[in-house]
């Protein structure tokens, strides 16, 4: 009989090791190579970007880093203002969805069983579909000669289409449309875990409605509300296609810039210095939302 | 007392805190509450009992404003609570589960119904301390009610319902959650609580013997209705039917006809024990009536020799347990009737040790027997 301390320790660090090991190879990895490649200088050639290491006098190579490419990010406006756009489109997004997704999450966890099974299927169903053609989808919705504009016109409450597609609003509406169910599903399921009696227990210690749900409901919703927020705010971010179908030029973002310098300009270590922000700008009110997580956290 | 049956006792001569008229409550196509009315005195420890399915939460949730009613009134303290939300409702409920705020600590859970009433911040922290001082948990105010034990959450929540000084106080089996050796003591705390605070208090139970513990009066409910209202004492020793009978401990019930009665002592003839029985007459059944014998096992005597009552009857010894303070005997009467007969260990010397297999003799006082009509 081998000694159940040592089997379960070698089980441990097999179950902690394997996606340890997964991240490190594709996650971690990749991400050093890039800010490697960050401080490099573009070129033409294969790779299209200067070694980092090149060799030096003594046995040693020699660190070839140049700043030059954060330099640059950080004296051009129009990079710092695709930054913002790109924080505050992601933000007002993730809020809106937020707004949208939790009396649909609340609903989800209130109806019969009966009844659940199937709304959630349709929450889910849009998964079916690539993402690439629902978001092309709704370019031709938008369009000013397409479905909403033409019905507008047809009944007669609008003389002219509205400008709807190639605008921040038509961006709004597909991240808001696209990551819908990433913040209703965690919502969804800390109420579904929720005991309803505590609603009880405030409203017979004189709470109504609304005070119970904020005193409450709300906040034993927070670790759900704020899973969602992340789910949608991060990968809205450095979102690509959203902005390119929809958004057209006028709406900057972080994502089509860093596409653009990428496969248009082949600059890669530019990219990579806007990848390596981006990261930050994401990890930063991540760590952010996490600690507010941490303060607010429920044991049950 | 037996005359008393029919109607609800108060608690004396003032008018009752809560007046339940024809209280009826559906839920889809089981009736839960069936026209229930009820009085419960001001201060009373009054006991909710039932089976689970008889509407006794039902009742104590419809009386907190969390049930609506299909018809009926529910009067506290004279005012009418038709169409009042729980939220307005002068009385408080602890839940079975408690429903402790978890994201709360125990002062701000306590502090929750107070802050609710918009009292001032220095009246809130002196009424929060002094309720869980009250309750010995003054210095636990800091903890969520996931660092507590369950006992100190059933103090907690006790606490949280009691600071709103509610006219009465609604308990959903607030002892079931405990295990038993803190059970028998938080039951004997819940009567000197009310003692102290003089409050009305109703609580439900499914346990008999918590409330004729604990109760003033107990209420018997059963598919959501009043079998029976009176003290402990009435349900025990007068049971209306075999159902109440049955219910509060243990009884032995023989079915059979009223032979005669004499100087109110009916002789019934019964199949099930193949003898006439002596028995309380009820008053009302007259001869030839059919009627139950109740006979609580501890008032049964034994012997192992024929005692002089001409009423003894004979029966074989079967199982025989002892439990520490008495002993539990169950005999087997010539028509295959079980009877139980509990014994204190004197009793048990004095009947001469009978043991599994010997033929005994069994007999009891006529006026210790019911007699029960339905």
């Amino acid at each position: 009989m081998t000694a159940p301390g040592g089997r379960t320790g070698a089980t441990r660090k097999l179950v902690l090791g394997l996606p340890l090991g997964w991240m490190l190879l594709f996650t971690l990895l990749p991400a050093l190579v890039v800010l490697a490649i960050s401080f490099t200088e573009k070129r033409r050639g294969a790779p299209p970007f200067t070694p980092l290491l090149v060799p030096g006098e003594g046995l040693l190579p020699e660190l070839n880093a140049s700043g030059d490419n954060y330099a640059l990010i950080f004296s051009d406006w129009l990079y710092i203002q695709a930054f913002a756009g790109s924080i505050r489109i992601a933000a007002v997004s993730a809020l809106i969805t937020l707004l949208i997704a939790y009396p649909m999450a609340y609903a989800l966890a209130r109806v019969r069983e009966g009844v659940r099974t199937p709304l959630l299927i349709l929450v889910v169903l849009p998964f079916w579909t690539s993402f690439l053609i629902r978001v092309y989808a709704w370019s031709s919705l938008l369009n000013s000669n397409g479905l909403i504009n033409s019905l507008l016109l047809d009944a007669g409450l609008i003389a002219e289409p509205l400008p709807l597609l190639n605008t921040e609003f038509a961006v709004h509406l597909g991240i808001v449309y696209s990551y819908l169910p990433f913040m209703v599903l965690p919502i969804y399921a800390v109420l579904e875990r929720m005991d309803w009696t505590l609603l009880d227990a405030a409203s017979d210690l004189g709470a109504r409605p609304a005070r119970a749900f904020f005193r409450v409901t709300l906040p034993l919703s927070m670790p759900g509300i704020v899973a969602g927020l992340l789910l949608v705010f991060i990968p809205a971010l450095g979102e690509v296609i959203i902005p390119e179908l929809l958004g057209g030029s006028h709406t900057l973002m972080v994502g089509p810039v860093l596409w653009n310098e990428f496969f248009g300009n082949n600059d890669w270590p530019l990219a990579a210095a806007l990848a390596m922000l981006l990261l930050v700008a994401v990890l930063l009110p991540a760590a952010l939302i996490y600690r507010l997580a941490r303060r607010t956290e429920v044991a049950t | 007392m037996d005359a008393d049956q029919d109607r609800p006792l108060t608690g004396g001569d003032a008018p009752p805190i809560i007046r339940i008229r024809g209280v009826t409550r559906r839920f889809g196509g089981t009736t839960a509450l069936d026209s229930v009315d009820l009085d419960i005195g001001r201060g009373e420890f009054f006991c909710l009992l039932g089976a689970s399915g008889s509407g006794k939460t039902t009742l104590l949730r419809a009386i907190a404003g969390l049930e609506t009613l299909d018809s009926g009134h529910i009067l506290v303290d004279g005012e009418d609570m038709t169409g009042w939300p729980a939220y307005r409702r002068p009385v408080n409920m602890m839940f079975q589960s408690y429903a402790l705020f978890p994201h709360l600590t125990v002062e701000k859970n306590v502090a929750f119904g107070l802050q609710e009433e918009r009292r001032p911040r220095d009246e809130i922290r002196d009424r929060v301390q002094a309720t869980l001082d009250l309750l010995e948990m003054g210095a636990l105010g800091g903890r969520k009610p996931h660092q507590l034990s369950g006992g100190q959450r059933q103090r907690v929540a006790l606490a949280r319902a009691l600071v709103k000084r509610p006219k009465i106080l609604l308990l959903d089996e607030p002892l079931a959650a405990l295990d038993k050796k803190l059970r028998e003591r938080a039951q004997a705390e819940l009567v000197s609580l009310r003692e102290r605070i003089g409050i009305t208090f109703v609580v439900v139970t499914h346990d008999q013997e918590e409330a004729i513990g604990m109760a003033s009066r107990i209420a018997l409910m059963r598919d959501g209705k009043l079998v029976q209202i009176g003290e402990p004492r009435d349900l025990y020793d007068a049971p209306c039917s075999r159902y109440v009978a049955d219910f509060f401990g243990a009884a032995n019930l023989f079915a059979g006809t009223v032979a005669g009665i004499t100087a109110g002592i009916a002789t019934v003839d019964s199949g099930e024990a193949g003898s006439d029985l002596p028995a309380l007459c009820d008053g009302q059944s007259a001869t030839g009536a059919a009627v139950t014998v109740m006979v609580r096992p501890e008032h049964i005597r034994l012997s192992r020799q024929r005692p002089a009552q001409s009423s003894a009857l004979a029966a074989r010894v079967g199982a025989l347990a002892f439990l520490g303070n008495s002993y539990a005997c169950e005999l087997t009467l010539p028509t295959g009737k079980i009877v139980r007969v509990r014994l204190s260990p004197l009793e048990f010397e004095a009947a001469g040790r009978p043991a599994q297999g010997d033929e005994a003799h069994l007999w009891w006082e006529p006026k210790v027997a019911r007699m029960l009509s339905q």
